[in-house]
């Protein structure tokens, strides 16, 4: 326990200063969000690419949490789903029923390139299609995996902070 | 009057302020992570923003599920009015007692596992079978721990002995005290759902307690949830503080001077004691559920031994 406490006042702060947002633009429904927004991610069938980045998004370093964004447990407690790779005939049900359990205002966020066009999947004989033949999609986040500085770019863009 | 003036800061100071705490908890925790964290006033943008969102009766949820936020909140909210946080002199007294405050937390805890076995959701029966069964182990000690100081009182009114403990400061510090701060701080942390008991941060819903009974709840009604929950914690944080720190809280024949320093009292106290479950949370791992059981017994035995005292050392 002192050992712990010794590396806590050693390390101090890790989390890197908010850089200034690019475009201060906020999408325009989530504005009445308020500068809180719960997010439930959903993996449609993702690599895990784009889950390791999200790891490190919420991790310390570049803490998307302090913007009002937070990853929840449950659809029904959530504003956005975030959702990553292309979406598999399995998980096409799973990903409208999830859609439908989010109640009004809801938003979602496709988190890169699979998610956008199937990527790498496109054709692929288990893939359904992009994450907007499925649900409506307000978000688009590029990049294979996308980095965790445009995660937290596309956070902010709906926190409004 | 200024038992009024007092009962109502009181809920209004818990009501306002829970949030806060919640909000100032998360922080600690952050800024011990190495995090900036989202700031003080996050769980009141949380509750603002929930508010607004469309309420959802899932599927086959009766009344039941509608009413559990409901109760929840208004025990909290009549408890904040009788516990002796601010001042003793509630005028609604006579519901200050023991067995009354225990059996309204307790009644909240039980509606809201029946709402989560309402939604007939695996998880919601999970973690209301959960919350039961912590519920089961922690009520006795808190009854036996503060038994365990009514006894040189010789009343069960929780206002009775927080005034003795002001007029005789020494009493505070005996063994009998010390061994029902330790149980009481315990269940406590059991009863609030904060590790390590059960993690309020969890996305593991097989490890949740609280967290799996309301996975089904949105909206507005989330958001009174939330708010008792947070609630729930300050004024059993409140609690401990007036049993084992009783200073500054107004008693009879107290001004309105008095009520005000009771607010600034009771408003450090509990971020005091907010503070030191947070950075302790930071230190700690979860525990297994099946160790939990001997975690309560433990805290239990240390009740029944600060009975034992009370009698003995009379």
């Amino acid at each position: 326990m002192i050992g712990l406490w010794r590396k806590i006042r050693k390390t101090g702060r890790v989390a890197e200063p908010a850089p200034e947002r690019a475009d201060g633009e906020v999408v325009p429904r989530a504005a009445e969000l308020g500068g809180s927004v719960q997010i439930r991610h959903v993996d449609a069938g993702s690599c895990n690419g784009c889950e390791v980045e999200i790891a490190s998004a919420f991790g310390p370093v570049y803490d998307a949490e302090r913007y009002g964004a937070r990853l929840v447990a449950s659809p029904r407690h959530a504003d956005a789903l975030l959702v990553t790779g292309p979406v598999t005939r399995n998980m096409e049900v799973a990903l409208r029923r999830s859609h439908e359990a989010v109640p009004e205002p809801r938003l979602v966020v496709a988190l890169g390139d699979c998610a956008r066009d199937c990527g790498a999947f496109a054709g692929a004989y288990g893939v359904v299609g992009a994450v907007k033949d499925v649900v409506p999609v307000d978000v688009e986040v590029p990049g294979c995996p996308p980095p965790p500085e445009a995660i937290v770019e596309a956070l902010r863009g709906l926190t409004g902070r | 009057m200024t038992g009024l003036i007092g009962a109502v800061s009181q809920v209004v100071l818990v009501a306002v302020g829970s949030p806060l705490l919640a909000g100032l908890m998360r922080q600690v925790r952050a800024r011990l992570e190495g995090r900036a964290g989202a700031g003080v006033a996050q769980p009141w943008r949380d509750l603002r923003k929930l508010a607004r969102k469309e309420p959802i009766t899932p599927h086959g949820t009766g009344w039941v599920f509608r009413l559990a936020p409901l109760v929840l909140a208004g025990t909290v909210l009549v408890v904040a009015a009788v516990v002796p946080l601010v001042t003793t002199l509630s005028p609604m007294d006579g519901v200050a007692d023991l067995f009354a405050v225990t059996a309204l937390l307790a009644l909240g805890s039980v509606a809201l596992a029946l709402g989560g076995l309402d939604t007939g959701t695996a998880f919601g029966g999970m973690g209301a079978s959960r919350e039961v069964t912590v519920m089961a182990l922690v009520e006795p000690t808190i009854l036996l721990s503060v038994f365990a100081l009514s006894v040189r009182v010789g009343s069960t009114n929780l206002g009775a002995i927080v005034t003795s403990a002001v007029h005789d400061p020494l009493e505070v510090i005996s063994p009998v005290s010390l061994l029902a701060a330790v149980a009481l701080a315990v269940v406590t942390i059991a009863e609030t759902g904060r590790i390590p008991v059960d993690n309020p941060s969890t996305h593991l819903e097989l490890t949740m307690i609280h967290e799996a009974m309301i996975l089904e709840y949105s909206g507005p009604d989330l958001a009174l949830i939330e708010w008792a929950s947070a609630m729930r914690l300050s004024v059993l944080l409140g609690l401990l503080a007036s049993l084992f720190a009783p200073w500054g809280i107004a008693t009879a024949g107290a001004g309105l001077a008095a009520v005000v320093l009771g607010m600034a009292a009771l408003v450090i106290k509990v971020a005091a004691l907010g503070v030191l479950l947070a950075a302790g949370e930071v230190f700690m791992a979860k525990l297994r559920l099946f160790r939990i059981p001997e975690l309560l017994a433990g805290s239990f035995m240390l009740a029944l031994l600060a009975v034992a005292a009370s009698f003995f050392l009379a």
